[in-house]
């Protein structure tokens, strides 16, 4: 029996008894979404627990802007504005280059849910969760949940530097949040990919190596650096079908203050599409893991 | 009669070309502890997580509480609660945290989950750690902490894997205490273990398992009367006498006598004490002297000698000397009981 009686019982056998719960007092078990809320708690107290794992999402992206920025700014960004090759050029090119590396670390960072995830279900506390009476995927999902509060952290930063560097989006503070909120769907989206991954490699090393093979092509051959009109054939034809040049088109456009919904839709499809694929792909392998 | 806990047909499981659980059959009746013995590698593991609903079997079938494992995961997972091998919590968290964490995925509200939690970690004595990491936890407070987390809901059925390796003597036997009070409550627990003396303790009936298979089961003092009721465990002074001393206790006990890994240590098993003293005796007369000698029950490593005709593979009870307090083992002091040992005389003058 639960209740409480006012002389605390002296042995921890008799205290421990008094604590059971009778079968009639069950509480009624939790839905999906209150499942998900509740993993997603649990990588947020995870975050507190251990802060140095946030390094990935507030050095990386600064170091990302700041080197992408003034390497490529003064030759790539001449030829992006027409501008002389030099300073007035990386002034252009933050504007270009900024909407780009915004949606590029994001979408690298998102690489660390799976990491973190191969990581973790190897951990005794996983054989717990799978023995509770929830909706598994909410085991996934509530990750993947968590890590929208890493993202937004790297998104606020970028834009803090961003800004600090130049960048001054037409489309104001509505544009950039609007650029924002699409590109947390799509990284939660894309998410899924890195869980099957992670899922699939037995190491953590191994689905790292993986993941960047994956990664390096999504992220470089697009349009986050330089428009695809100058690339050759196959490489265009690639960047120009890619999801990430996609959805960083349709961020530049937005914080321009350009509303498409044609672009929009576009970014839309390819998130249903990853999560339909991914999804239950990763549901599968995570209900056979041993 | 009511439906048992867990009857399992034919268990299989295979990880590639190693068969982990080879054709395993369980019947396990409701209410007490059920215990399941056997060396690390045995099986134990991956038969549990197959009955948990962790681990889809390859063959065979079970039902666990009336509900088969393959059709009905769900209604299982209802009814049963699981405590790893090792510890199943969030080692980052605060152990509120964990409690709060598995009470609302129970389905506690955020406030309810928080007061069930700070009310077993009362009960478990754990109100001072609330707030510290479990990591920062010791091994016998992770342990109770673990099984707090299986009695948010309290199971209808409840696996112990392992609950006290690796633990101190003292948790042990709070542990245990702890186990008795669930069965007390209702709960039919499943234990492993690899300690006999642990399953003697506290299990109503035992299987050994061994490479996969169920090698034995019955109740303990069923499985005892086909190892012989205890051991005799000596260690002589001058570890050059031990092979005189092994004759000695084979002539007077009339049991095959163990030469253990360390060379001046000897064992055997013994089915009536009182052949003891006259071994101690035998042994006094032939002048070997004794550095220790104790009685207890036969160690793992001899029952699966007495089951299997061979030791236990791969790993057999690394521990099996530190017998835990509150067992039944008697350390005897070097001062025999047959009269002094020839150095204590000296010094008596």
């Amino acid at each position: 029996m639960s209740t409480t009686t006012p002389a605390a019982p002296a042995t921890e056998a008799q205290r421990i008894a008094q604590v059971l719960v009778a079968p009639g007092e069950r509480p009624k078990r939790s839905g999906p979404v209150s499942a998900s809320l509740t993993y997603g708690w649990r990588a947020l107290l995870k975050i507190k627990h251990i802060p140095e794992q946030l390094f990935d999402v507030t050095i990386f992206p600064i170091m990302m802007t700041v080197m992408m920025t003034y390497v490529f700014g003064g030759s790539i960004g001449a030829a992006v504005s027409g501008t002389e090759a030099g300073g007035d050029a990386v002034g252009a090119y933050v504007q270009w280059l900024i909407p780009g590396v915004f949606a590029q670390t994001l979408v690298m960072i998102t690489m660390y849910t799976g990491l973190t995830l191969n990581r973790d279900i190897s951990k005794g506390v996983f054989d717990r969760f799978r023995s509770l009476p929830t909706w598994r995927p909410a085991q996934l999902v509530g990750a993947l949940l968590g890590d929208q509060v890493r993202y937004m952290i790297a998104g606020v930063i970028i834009l803090v530097v961003g800004f600090v560097m130049g960048f001054r989006p037409e489309g104001g503070l509505n544009g950039v949040l609007a650029a924002f909120l699409l590109l947390l769907v799509f990284s939660f989206c894309l998410s899924w990919v890195w869980t099957t991954v992670a899922l699939l490699m037995r190491t953590e090393q191994a689905a790292m190596g993986v993941s960047m093979f994956i990664m390096m092509p999504l992220t470089f051959v697009s349009n986050i650096f330089a428009p695809t009109e100058t690339m050759p054939g196959p490489v265009r034809a690639f960047a120009e079908v890619n999801p990430v040049s996609t959805v960083v088109a349709a961020i530049r456009e937005l914080m321009n203050g350009v509303y498409d919904p044609a672009s929009l839709l576009m970014v839309l499809i390819y998130c249903a599409v990853l999560v339909v694929i991914f999804g239950p792909v990763s549901m599968v392998i995570y209900n056979r893991k041993s | 009669m009511p439906e048992p806990a867990i009857e399992a047909r034919g268990l299989i499981k295979r990880f590639g070309d190693n068969t982990a659980v080879d054709g395993v059959d369980l019947s396990i009746p409701r209410g007490g502890i059920y215990g399941v013995l056997g060396p690390n590698g045995a099986g134990k593991t991956t038969a549990i997580r197959m009955l948990a609903t962790l681990l889809r079997p390859d063959g065979g079938q079970a039902t666990v509480l009336g509900h088969d494992v393959f059709a009905e995961p769900k209604a299982i997972r209802e009814k049963i609660a699981l405590t790893g091998q090792f510890a199943s919590l969030d080692e980052d968290l605060t152990g509120i945290e964990n409690l709060v964490l598995l009470g609302r995925l129970l389905g506690y509200s955020s406030r309810a989950a928080r007061a069930r939690g700070m009310d077993l970690l009362e009960a478990f004595s754990l109100t001072d750690a609330a707030n510290r990491q479990v990591k920062k936890y010791s091994g016998g407070m992770r342990r109770r902490l673990d099984i707090a987390g299986s009695l948010i809901v309290t199971p209808e059925l409840m696996f112990l894997d392992e609950p006290t390796t690796g633990i101190d003597p003292r948790s042990r036997n709070q542990v245990w205490d702890i186990i008795r009070t669930l069965v007390a409550g209702g709960t039919t627990i499943l234990l492993t273990t690899q300690y006999l003396e642990e399953a003697d303790q506290l299990a109503g009936r035992i299987a050994v398992i061994d490479h996969g298979k169920v090698i034995a089961e019955g109740t303990p003092g069923q499985l005892k009367a086909q190892v012989g009721s205890g051991a005799l465990k000596v260690r002589v002074a001058d570890a050059g006498r031990r092979e005189e001393a092994a004759e000695i206790l084979a002539r007077t006990i009339g049991a095959e006598v163990v030469r253990e890994s360390d060379a001046a240590a000897l064992s055997t098993r013994l089915d009536e004490n009182a052949r003891a003293a006259v071994a101690l005796n035998a042994l006094e007369e032939a002048g070997v002297e004794l550095e220790t000698f104790a009685l207890g029950q036969p160690s793992l490593d001899e029952v699966f000698l007495a089951l299997t005709g061979k030791p236990a593979e791969p790993d057999a009870d690394p521990q099996h000397d530190e017998t835990p307090a509150g067992g039944p083992a008697e350390s005897v002091d070097p001062v025999d009981p047959a009269g002094a040992a020839p150095g204590t005389g000296a010094n008596r003058k």
